[in-house]
Formats: structure tokens, C-alpha cells, sequence
């Protein structure tokens, strides 16, 4: 079986190149994936945990995770295409009216 | 692996939260199909009504204590008052948001519905007993936001606002689920009692202590974007300018109550032994975030964002209270900073609401000017919500941060009530320019449009709030002193 610590590590990897993916990408639609690799980095350390303690709760919030970043990517999508609508870009850096 | 059990369910323990939750559901489909494009303020008056039976629905249920769902969600005096006040931060966001929205023609029947889910989430937040419920809390009132931010579209400056917030907001969360699989895998619950437990009994060993203090330092960071602590406060000013006001308003007091009643719990029934770790960390942050604000503020010639930035030095003074939560004054503290935060913040936006002309934007210190000669009661008003947020003696501001500071004080943390007072010293700057603005100078510019119903309910309400809770605070005080008691630690 392989140890508990490697599945953790590999999320710890999998979150961070999320984190820099958010900071560092331009691109809103790259900074969704990003995301995505960052929640599901922490759903792969949740059902690691959850095989080493034998436990089901963990694997139970890995679904509410699931169901909660797609209703997030839903709501960001749609502000995408009504940004693009009226500005034509989906660079994030391009969208700065708003001084600050 | 043993069997999942369902636990046996007290929907009792949450009727506010179950009101308010299908009667946004109902009135979404009541809006669809009854009605009319053009009456949609028959839906915020359906709104409101649901608001007032949710927080009727709760009385009975005052010195309650209790939990079900398996010990996830709780009720006692401590989330019955915040949710109150919640309701109350809703019904007042939805009041003036009904002549605000057809006047800026983005008048839609969804909008009301969006704003109870909003406090649905606010109100689960304050009876979260558990990791997964409070990051469902959080999920509901952020989402909802997110949409409100944007509900100006295609207004360039409502969609930038609401991305960046959804941006961000995704980031904390990516944190918040981070942290709470490390919570788990060092402690095998998500409980928050049952995390507190296993952290009190038994030596934790290196790597699960490293785990837990990891994972709790990630949801203190993904808390701390909610809340709007310094340094994770920069998308507050840009967020706030760019959203519709009422929505603004809403989400100044809405988030920082939610977030931090939820922060409340967690550092006090999950991690009470491991204060030694937070406590230094949070009381920087809380320093940080009082100067930052405050500072910030000055250099705002825009009234919208100066506020933004006064709420940005608000979450330092409420986390005050926050802090010092396992004493007797600091969840009492909290409870009626953020009771008095709402009245006043809510009635500074209002104000500015009022003073927008149709798609027009009215909110440079100029547009203030001679107000008093113009419109002298919304020039009282506006001077009573400025005074009451600097902390001026007889509002109800002054009576909250003496409140907090001296929690602050008798909680061991005297420097951090010292940066407290120095930065409110620095903030009646900026809040009084405004008030000398209004008061002492000759009217430029266009009249203000007519006050409407709606707004002025708003603004009479949480102006004389202020005032009565300022000149008569035992009332309130004997409430939250009641409300605190239960929480104990």
C-alpha cells in the first residue's frame, strides 16, 4: 500500500503549482483551472486522510467540495462571457477600470 | 469502515435558517411565474416579509441550547442574536434596495431572493459547529455575492468588481478546503469540539501538531480574506466601487459578521489550547488591519471608497472582540460592535444612495458640499452615521469601541487597545472632512434627487438606531451579556 505521506505530498504540489497558477496566469479562464487544481489537491489529501483513518466523513466532503466548486466555476463563467461581451478580452489585467 | 448512521434531526434548532431558506426558494419561483416584469418590488416586500417571519420564528426558541445534525450545526443565545442581526442587515439591504435598483434599470426578481440566500449562508455561519458547515456558510453567502457584485451588468465596472471578488474568493476557499484536510488528517474529525478535545487530551507528536497548526493557519487565511483583514484586504476598495451600492452596503457588515461569528467558534472550541500559535499571529494582523484602514482612508477622495476602507479599520476593531472571545466581554463585545457597525455602515450607504442621480455616480467629497443648505435632515443624518463610525460620544459607535477596546484591554491585549485608540484618533480625520464638508461649504453642482420612501424608512431607522442605542445602551448591553454566556469556551 502506498503511505499516506506520499498521496499528501503529491497534494501539497498539486495545491501549490494552483496557487501559482492563480498568481501568476493572466488568463481568467487559466486562473479557474487553477483553482480547480487547488480544491482538488485538497480533495486528494481529504480522501488520502480519510483511507488512513478509516473514516467516511472525509470522503462525504470531498462530494460538497465537488458540488460547490462547480457552482463556482458556473458563476465565474458566466461572469466571463458577460465581461467578454462588453470588453472583448479575457485577460484579467486588461479589465482595470477600477483604480487600486 | 462502519456504517454511515443518519443522526437524528432537530429542524427546530434551525426554523430561522429554514424559513428563510425555503422562502427564498418559493419566492424564486412565486417571481418567475406571478410577477410582472416592472412590479418587482412586490418581490422585495416578500422578501422583507420572509426576513421578519424567519426572525419571529426564533423567539421562541431565546435561551435555547442545543445541537443536532450529529453535532454539526448548533444553536444557542450567541448565534439567536447574530441571527437577528443578520435578518435585520437583510430587511434593511432590501429596503433600500427598492427604489435603488428600477432607478439604475437593473431591476430584476432575483435579486431579492439572492440577498436571503445571502443571509441564509451569514446565518449558518453563526450556528456552524462543524469545518464542512461553516465552509458551506461561506460558499453560500461568497456565490451570492458574487453574482449581486455583478447584477449591474453590463456595467464594465460591476463585472471587473465582481471578478476580481470571485477570484479571490475562490482562492480562499481553495485555502479554507486545504486547511480543513490537514485539520482532518491530524485530528480524524472535522468537529469542532471533537477537534478541541483531541487537541486538549493527548500530546499531538510532531507531525500532527504540524498538520493541525498548518491546517488552521490556512483557514485563518481563508477567514482573513472573508473578513477583509490587512494584508488580505486589497480587493475590498476596488470590489466595493465597482458593485451596486446597496449590494456594497450589505457586504460591509454582511461578511465580517458571518465570517467572523464563525471565527469566533473555531478559535474557541477547535483550537483554545493551541492560542499560544494564533493569538501573536491575529493580534499582528488586527494591528495591521486598524492602521491600514485607517490610513487608507485619508487618502480617498471618493466617499464609496473611503468607506471601504473605514470598514477595512472596522474588521480590526470588531476582531478586537473577536480575539479575546474565550473572556466573558469578547463575544459580547463582538455582538454589539457588529449591531452598531450595521446600523451606522448601512445608513452611510443609504446616504450615498440618495444622492445618486440615475446611472450616475455621486460619490466625490465635492458632491457633499453644502448638502446641509440643500437637503439639512440627509445632512444631519449623514453627520450622525460619520460621527457614530468615528466613535463620537453620544452615538452608538463611541459606546461600541469603548465596548471592544476595553475587551481588548481586560483580555490582556493593552497595546493592541492602544493602536486602537491612536488609529481612531487618525479616522475622526477623515470622517469629520466629510461632515465640515457637508456643513461648511456652498452647494456646487445639481440638486440631489427626491428621498424616496424606501431610503428614508432606511435611513430614519438606523439613524435613530445609533442615537437610541448610544444614549441607552443597557438594553442592549443586558442582550449580548445574556447572548455571551453559553458560548464560555
Amino acid at each position: 500500500m502506498v503511505p499516506t505521506s506520499y498521496y499528501v505530498l503529491l497534494s501539497a504540489i498539486l495545491f501549490t503549482i494552483g496557487v501559482l497558477g492563480v498568481l501568476l496566469r493572466r488568463n481568467a479562464i487559466v486562473i479557474f483551472m487553477a483553482v480547480e487544481l487547488m480544491l482538488n489537491a485538497a480533495n486528494l489529501a481529504l480522501v488520502a486522510f480519510a483511507r488512513e483513518r478509516l473514516g467516511v466523513e472525509a470522503q462525504v466532503i470531498v462530494f460538497f467540495v465537488i458540488t460547490v466548486a462547480a457552482a463556482e466555476v458556473a458563476v465565474g463563467l458566466a461572469l466571463l462571457v458577460a465581461i467578454f461581451r462588453t470588453k472583448r478580452t479575457a485577460d484579467v489585467d486588461e479589465v482595470s477600470t477600477l483604480k487600486g | 469502515m462502519d456504517a454511515l448512521t443518519i443522526p437524528p434531526v432537530d429542524l427546530g434548532l434551525i426554523a430561522p435558517l429554514l424559513v428563510v431558506v425555503t422562502w427564498a426558494t418559493g419566492l424564486l419561483l412565486v417571481d418567475t411565474f406571478f410577477i410582472p416584469v416592472g412590479r418587482k418590488k412586490l418581490t422585495g416586500y416578500l422578501a422583507i416579509a420572509g426576513l421578519v417571519v424567519a426572525g419571529l420564528v426564533g423567539l421562541p426558541l431565546w435561551g435555547v441550547s442545543g445541537s443536532t445534525f450529529g453535532g454539526m450545526v448548533r444553536l444557542d443565545p450567541f448565534a439567536l442574536t447574530l441571527t437577528w442581526v443578520f435578518l435585520l442587515i437583510g430587511i434593511l439591504s432590501i429596503t433600500m434596495s427598492l427604489d435603488y435598483l428600477p432607478r439604475q434599470d437593473i431591476e430584476q426578481g432575483e435579486y431579492y431572493p439572492l440577498i436571503m440566500f445571502a443571509v441564509s449562508g451569514m446565518i449558518l455561519l453563526a450556528q456552524g459547529a462543524d469545518l464542512i458547515v461553516l465552509f458551506l456558510g461561506i460558499e453560500t453567502l461568497s456565490i451570492t455575492l458574487y453574482i449581486l457584485t455583478g447584477f449591474a451588468y453590463p456595467r464594465l465596472t460591476s463585472e471587473e468588481a465582481a471578478m476580481k471578488y470571485l477570484v479571490l474568493g475562490a482562492f480562499a476557499a481553495g485555502f479554507f478546503v486545504y486547511g480543513i484536510a490537514l485539520i482532518f488528517g491530524a485530528t480524524g474529525s472535522t468537529r469542532l469540539s471533537e477537534i478541541g478535545a483531541y487537541a486538549a487530551d493527548r500530546d499531538l507528536g510532531d507531525t500532527n501538531l504540524t498538520l493541525l497548526l498548518g491546517g488552521a493557519a490556512m483557514v485563518l487565511i481563508a477567514f482573513s480574506f472573508k473578513a477583509a483583514l490587512a494584508p488580505f484586504h486589497m480587493w475590498i476598495p476596488d470590489v466595493y466601487q465597482g458593485s451596486p451600492t446597496p449590494v456594497a452596503a450589505f457586504m460591509s457588515v454582511g461578511t465580517k459578521g458571518g465570517a467572523l461569528a464563525a471565527l469566533v467558534r473555531l478559535l474557541f472550541e477547535a483550537l483554545p489550547t493551541l492560542n499560544a500559535y494564533w493569538l501573536p499571529v491575529l493580534a499582528g494582523l488586527t494591528a495591521l488591519t486598524m492602521v491600514v484602514g485607517n490610513l487608507g482612508a485619508i487618502a480617498q477622495m471618493d466617499v464609496k471608497r473611503m468607506l471601504a476602507y473605514s470598514s477595512i479599520g472596522h474588521a480590526g476593531y470588531v476582531m478586537l472582540g473577536v480575539m479575546v472571545a474565550g473572556e466573558q466581554r469578547g463575544p459580547e463585545a463582538f455582538i454589539f460592535y457588529i449591531l452598531v457597525y450595521a446600523l451606522s455602515n448601512l445608513g452611510a450607504f443609504a446616504v450615498l444612495i440618495a444622492l445618486e442621480h440615475q446611472g450616475e455616480e455621486a460619490w466625490q467629497l465635492d458632491d457633499f458640499a453644502g448638502l446641509y443648505q440643500r437637503q439639512p435632515l440627509l445632512a444631519v443624518a449623514m453627520a450622525i452615521f460619520m460621527f457614530s463610525l468615528a466613535g463620537v460620544p453620544p452615538t452608538a459607535g463611541f459606546m461600541a469601541k469603548f465596548y471592544a477596546l476595553t475587551a481588548a484591554w481586560e483580555g490582556g491585549l493593552p497595546w493592541l487597545a492602544l493602536v486602537g485608540v491612536l488609529t481612531s484618533a487618525i479616522a475622526a480625520f477623515f470622517y469629520l472632512r466629510v461632515i465640515i464638508r457637508m456643513f461648511m461649504t456652498e452647494p456646487e453642482g445639481e440638486p440631489a434627487p427626491e428621498l424616496n420612501r424606501g431610503l428614508t424608512i432606511d435611513i430614519v431607522v438606523a439613524a435613530a438606531g445609533t442615537i437610541i442605542i448610544g444614549l441607552i445602551p443597557a438594553p442592549i448591553f443586558a442582550l449580548v451579556e445574556r447572548s455571551a454566556v453559553a458560548l464560555g469556551g
